[in-house]
């Protein structure tokens, strides 16, 4: 490991001895978080972070957000279309003048960050920051039966390459029993910042959430997500993560399916150009009998872009009827780009259905012609089809905001790309 | 329109047209029949320009321009089709983007007016009613999940609405029932007027009950070896292709 990253924990650990955030933890979890930095950040001979370094995190020294309220009109205006309650984060920090917030929300207190957490600040050196350093976030429960409708939840970043911060949300989503929830979620961003959130989903007996992400953060920012659920029996997890942003994204999710009959989907498209890096990393725990987990993974990757998913299904011994699912479709459109796919099978159970798949691949030769012996010319041919691929990952999404947006973002990407 | 002079072509070094002579006059349809192996759909395909072939020899001429030198989407602009023995399905893409996408992809070629989504619809919808297929085929990924007589009425669809001058159809018979074989038959009948020509490239004759071809030629070896007029596909139906090998010899 590169002297530069060892230090970079060390000089997190003085500033939180300095002061932590308002949120950091109790003191269990504080000292197991400050153990695990001590420790130091992984290196590529610690098995979940082998296809992605944090070593550009130590190019910056990172400060507390600007004090000064910056204006993000301009970032905000990309969601004015969606027409549902908001809650909107500047660099860490609720903005109650931006924000038309829910019922059933408020901002976590010291106390409410402790009961029944899930995030294991003690394996993840990211949760560990988080742990010591929260200031800030949203807590939406929603009580037995009632449906929250669409919430909107934005991270918006305004950093400068002069001075690049680190911000940690502590969000929290708990469902009580037969609850729904269809939560829109996207961080944006200019300049260099670090966006490191963890959110912690807990959902009672059959209840539903929607939870579509999207990750634009600036071409100069760090994005490092990690994600806890636990759900019920019956209960419904819907997830979707667009990447399109950001120098290194990593999103991390760890969901337990503990009551029969849950599902969970961990769907996403990774969209990523230059020199760009993202990594989808998962574990699905079956602990229940009969409960469905679904993973499929579209990446696009341009430049020397690289892109990481790595997956990984446990199957307790008590879950029998297990059907899990993992695909991976990567489409390379430059002999430079590179994909990582590893996807991980502990099954103790014998009643079982749990399959992964993965195709990775240039544009078809086929198709391209095909295309081109309609009067299609061969760059816009290839345009298609890429934007076809992309179409795809979208499929499943049902209509609506969520859908909406990442439409819009994808649209977007598109047009950044052209030259 | 089309002139084809003492063609060559070969597949890795493999020589499979050995010397093609072929001429097919404006608003003529002719057939080109043989046996599997014969090279009827490298024909075809070096004709729309696939990579693959290499082209050792000879010439072809659409209406006076070098086709050989044109990419294959200038050929398209150009007024040639092929439809596909085997069309490929395009996940993500919409069937009506995609038509759209190439008729205006062409007409700008030509330096035509592109159709906005309006003029489009109206004249796709048009095609669609003649040629008695529903909208729904507009909305479908293309040729996705289709069957296989699905996949050919889309490709006549294409030829519908991209209105070439020259259709090349590659077996476009092959797979298909009776129905599906009517539909593609009227799709061709349908355009059959001065200024439009077609190669039909089929092993069987039954597609030719359907659209009566001006001529046929018969493709052994690499070479037209016969050419006669309707008749021709009938007594090879009768006689076989060594049968007729025979009957010339």
């Amino acid at each position: 490991m590169s002297a530069a990253l060892a230090a970079l924990p060390r000089g997190f650990l003085a500033r939180y001895e300095a002061g932590g955030g308002r949120l950091s933890g109790d003191r269990a979890a504080r000292a197991a978080a400050a153990r695990a930095l001590a420790a130091g950040f992984p290196g590529p001979h610690d098995e979940a972070w082998r296809y992605t370094s944090l070593r550009p995190l130590a190019e910056h020294a990172w400060a507390e957000p600007p004090v000064a309220t910056p204006d993000p009109a301009a970032l905000l205006a990309r969601f004015d279309a969606i027409d549902a309650p908001r809650i909107v984060f500047v660099n860490g920090g609720w903005r109650e003048d931006l924000s038309r917030p829910p019922a059933h929300w408020r901002r976590p207190d010291r106390a409410g960050a402790r009961p029944g957490t899930l995030a294991r600040p003690e394996r993840e050196p990211m949760v560990a920051l988080n742990t010591l350093f929260a200031e800030d976030g949203a807590l939406i429960e929603l009580p037995a039966g009632v449906d929250g409708g669409t919430v909107l939840l934005l991270h918006l970043a305004l950093g400068t390459a002069e001075a690049p911060f680190a911000c940690h949300p502590r969000h929290r989503i708990r469902l009580g029993a037969g609850a729904r929830l269809a939560l829109v979620e996207a961080s944006v961003g200019e300049g260099v910042y670090l966006h490191n959130p963890v959110t912690e989903i807990l959902l009672g007996e059959h209840a539903v959430l929607s939870h579509a992400r999207l990750q634009d953060e600036a071409a100069g920012g760090f994005h490092l997500a990690t994600l806890y659920g636990t759900l019920a029996r019956g209960a419904h997890y819907d997830g979707f993560l667009l990447a399109l942003g950001a120098r290194l994204s990593r999103a991390e999710a760890h969901v337990t399916l503990e009551g029969e009959g849950g599902r969970v989907h961990l769907n996403g498209g990774q969209l990523l150009a230059g020199t760009q890096h993202a990594d989808f990393t998962s574990v699905v725990r079956h602990a229940a009998p009969a409960c469905a987990s679904r993973q499929t993974v579209k990446s696009v990757l341009g430049g020397m872009a690289r892109g990481v998913f790595q997956g990984r299904i446990e199957v307790a011994r008590e879950a029998q009827k297990t059907d899990g699912y993992q695909r991976a479709q990567a489409l390379l459109l430059s002999p430079d780009a590179e994909v990582d796919i590893k996807p991980e099978l502990e099954i103790f159970a014998d009643d079982v259905k749990c399959s992964h798949g993965a195709t990775v691949g240039a544009l078809d030769a086929e198709q391209i012609f095909y295309l081109r012996s309609r009067g299609i010319p061969a760059a816009e041919a290839r345009a298609m089809l890429v934007r076809g691929f992309l179409a795809e990952a979208l499929a499943d999404i049902a209509a609506g905001p969520a859908r909406t947006m990442l439409e819009q973002a994808v649209e977007l990407w598109w047009r950044r790309q052209q030259p | 329109m089309l002139l084809i002079r003492g063609l060559c072509a070969e597949i890795d070094g493999k020589p499979i047209l050995r010397g093609i002579d072929l001429e097919v006059p404006d608003g003529e349809i002719h057939a080109v029949m043989g046996p599997n192996g014969a090279g009827k759909s490298t024909l075809a395909h070096v004709l729309a320009g696939r990579e693959g072939y290499q082209v050792t020899g000879g010439s072809a001429r659409f209406d006076g321009t070098d086709l050989l030198a044109l990419e294959p989407e200038a050929r398209a602009s150009a007024g040639v089709f092929l439809a596909f023995q085997y069309p490929v399905e395009l996940p993500g893409v919409g069937n009506a983007n995609f038509l759209r996408t190439a008729l205006n992809a062409q007409r700008r070629a030509r330096g035509e007016a592109e159709l906005d989504a309006v003029q489009f619809l109206r004249h796709v919808r048009s095609e669609l009613k003649r040629l008695a297929m529903a909208d729904e085929m507009l909305k479908r990924d293309v040729n996705v999940g289709f069957s296989g007589g699905e996949k050919k009425r889309n490709e006549i669809l294409q030829m519908a609405v991209l209105r070439p001058k020259l259709a090349i159809l590659d077996e476009t018979d092959s797979g298909l029932d009776i129905d599906a074989l009517r539909i593609v038959a009227d799709g061709v009948n349908a355009l059959r007027e001065p200024g439009f020509s077609a190669l039909v490239i089929t092993h069987y004759q039954r597609l030719l009950d359907h659209i009566v071809p001006d001529r046929v030629h018969i493709l052994a070896d690499g070479r037209i070896t016969l050419s006669g007029d309707a008749d021709l596909a009938r007594r090879l139906e009768a006689a076989g292709y060594a049968g007729l090998a025979a009957e010339v010899a």
